[in-house]
């Protein structure tokens, strides 16, 4: 699947979003500027941004407790998420949400969700929408290895596969359900494998590279724009932080954080990529990176100086009316 | 005007909705039934037959057959509704909750508070609930207790056919995430149920009959039961004001603490278990904003503590009775005013 330049720069500024906005939150969540909890999801950025590259705003996609990327890539805004996140009510779901609960129905993106498993029976819904209503969208559900565990997420492709649901399911198998490996804790060590048994298409990719990440996607959103029904697609990937941020990760190996950095950056792998490949220059990279990180600075600032929620607002927004 | 089961007034409702608005649809277990069958299509509509007939008039992308697979049901109806439909999922029998309640507790009648107000959720779970059928402890029970305590959610347990067709219409045409609760031993009950569509507006009681010295509050089935008591009472010479809340969220607080600062008197009939139920809410309510009305205690009739049992003379004494509620009502009565 051939990209332009001006899709190129686009994956590369979104991954690069996510990347330094995740760092970012990492210090400021240090800091104590951030209450609450935070999963981060540096390491992964691939995944999302190769997939929702794929979508446009009328599409549907669900996300896990590790939902920032997923956000920046369906194309929130950070400075609004970055509030969010603060607890401001200038956030994207007026700081009644936070990083766990992060959405924004007007660019398609169904929530964080602080439930595993909790997206994937969502997303059947978002996909019995666009069906019923003959609008020609997709619905994405991201799930880590984790969630691809749960029963929701086998209840939701059975029925995706048996309404011919325009749905895809992402499973983001970052090798960790918390601090427990996948080897342990996915009884067939293959998540894929086991998505094909509900009897939808089911690939395999590498989420180093941007790029096969990409053209599966490109394969499972058409086949579902199509009518062809749901698709399944397992991404290998990797997370440069702990569950959430703070995780002493005892259960990491020595140096294993280091070595994916060192080889499995899919920052890196995208930029060594396109400069052998001559299609972008560095130079249009690193100008990428210097305005992303005024982005990002700017994101920051902007949530410090934002107010909180009024007292009023504690009783709000609870039902359209009652 | 025309008599109408529940059934028939359900079923009404449901088609006349899903003529006037493409977005409505109704999904579950069997709603249709036959799918890959060498049978009919449309062979159930509804294990006990309130959709029956749906999958004639609108087919099978709104009369949605699924899979026995209550998480996703509720969470494909909640996913749907978010994103643009008016889903109507049945939830068969009310205990079911069990296996997907996230999907409903969780998703659904969170979004719209977790979403800083920006997301509408306009969907309805129909669901079967009561005793009496000795259907046992999974397939019994009456715990729109649970729902009502949900904020986020709305909860509607019906008595009469009238009121089920005005309050479903409601609920469909209701921007938030509504149960609505059926008792499976009132499915024949017949009333005159006009032809055309209306609304019943939620948090509005219905008083059923008017009186002066008791207040007497029930739901779903447990009116008639508190019917039949307070008939009996009338030849005792004691007069009851029964009070049907038709929505235990929200709750008419005004109908009832305007009716317990008239009498003084109050018994709260609920067919669900006694701790922390819509009768203790309500003991509650009155003991905190009309206590100095009371002339006598606040009287709970309930289920026992227990789950519901399968054998027919001990799920009789499960139930509340009308000679119970009887009894009550003497009680409070009684008391020196």
């Amino acid at each position: 699947m051939q990209l332009s330049r001006e899709e190129l720069l686009k994956a590369y500024r979104d991954m690069v979003t996510i990347r330094r906005f995740e760092e970012r939150v990492q210090e400021e969540f240090s800091k104590g500027s951030i209450p609450g909890f935070v999963h981060l999801y540096a390491g992964e950025e691939a995944a999302a941004v190769g997939v929702c590259s794929h979508l446009g705003p009328q599409d549907y996609i669900a996300s896990t407790h590790r939902g920032h990327g997923h956000s920046i890539a369906k194309g929130c805004d950070p400075v609004v998420m970055m509030q969010e996140l603060f607890a401001k009510k200038g956030g994207l779901c007026g700081g009644k949400g936070g990083s766990m609960h992060i959405a924004d129905l007007d660019r398609g993106m169904l929530g964080a969700n602080g439930i595993v498993g909790g997206g994937p029976p969502l997303v059947v819904g978002a996909a019995l929408t666009a069906k019923t209503l003959g609008r020609g969208t997709v619905a994405v559900s991201f799930t880590g290895d984790g969630g691809s565990n749960q029963g929701t997420t086998f209840e939701a492709m059975n029925m995706a596969v048996v309404l011919k649901l325009p749905a895809v399911f992402v499973f983001e198998n970052n090798q960790y359900g918390e601090g427990t490996g996948v080897g342990y804790a996915v009884g067939s060590h293959d998540i894929a494998g086991r998505a094909a048994g509900f009897g939808l298409p089911a690939a395999k990719v590498s989420g180093d590279d941007f790029f096969a990440v990409h053209e599966a996607a490109g394969e499972a959103v058409e086949r579902a724009r199509a009518g062809g029904g749901p698709s399944a697609i397992e991404v290998d990937t990797c997370r440069f932080y702990g569950h959430h941020s703070g995780d002493a990760q005892l259960y990491r190996g020595k140096d294993e954080v280091r070595r994916l950095r060192d080889e499995r950056d899919c920052l890196k792998h995208f930029r060594r990529r396109v400069g052998e490949a001559a299609l972008l220059e560095r130079a249009e990279l690193d100008a990428v990176d210097a305005e992303i990180a005024a982005l990002i600075e700017r994101a920051v600032e902007t949530a410090r100086t934002a107010s909180p929620p009024a007292e009023a607002d504690l009783l709000t927004d609870v039902y359209v009316s009652y | 005007m025309p008599q109408k089961s529940i059934r028939q007034a359900l079923n009404e409702a449901l088609a006349q909705e899903m003529r006037r608005d493409p977005t409505v649809v109704v999904i579950g277990e069997d709603v249709a039934g036959g799918a890959a069958t060498e049978g009919q299509r449309d062979a159930y509509g509804g294990v006990l037959g309130v959709t029956k007939g749906l999958f004639a008039e609108f087919g099978e992308a709104r009369v949605i057959d699924t899979p026995i697979t209550e998480s996703a049901i509720m969470g494909a109806a909640a996913g749907a509704a978010v994103t643009g439909l008016r889903p109507v999922a049945e939830l068969m029998f009310s205990d079911f909750f069990g296996v997907c309640f996230d999907q409903i507790f969780n998703q659904a009648a969170k979004f719209r508070y977790m979403f800083g107000g920006k997301a509408k959720t306009p969907l309805v779970i129909r669901t079967m609930i009561g005793a009496g059928r000795s259907a046992a402890a999974q397939h019994s029970q009456s715990p729109y207790h649970i729902f009502t305590s949900v904020p986020g959610l709305k909860c509607v347990v019906p008595s009469n056919a009238y009121d089920a067709k005005g309050l479903l219409i409601q609920a469909i045409r209701d921007d938030d995430p509504v149960i609505f609760c059926e008792h499976k031993l009132m499915y024949d009950l017949r009333a005159e149920v006009p032809d055309e569509p209306y609304t019943i507006p939620f948090g509005e009681a219905n008083i059923v009959r008017d009186g002066d010295e008791v207040t007497v509050i029930a739901l779903s089935r447990m009116v008639h039961y508190a019917n039949e008591a307070i008939d009996t009472l009338a030849k005792e010479g004691i007069e009851c004001e029964l009070i049907d809340p038709r929505t235990t969220s929200p709750l008419d607080e005004d109908t009832i603490l305007e009716s317990v600062e008239r009498t003084g008197r109050l018994v709260v009939v609920d067919e669900a278990t006694p701790r922390c139920s819509i009768a203790t809410d309500i003991a509650a309510l009155v003991a905190d904003k009309a206590f100095a009305a009371l002339k006598a205690p606040v009287r709970r009739v309930t289920a026992p503590h227990t789950p519901v049992p399968f054998a027919p003379s001990l799920e009789k004494l499960y139930i509340p009775s009308p000679e119970r509620i009887a009894a009550a009502i003497r009680e409070v009565h009684g008391y020196a005013g």
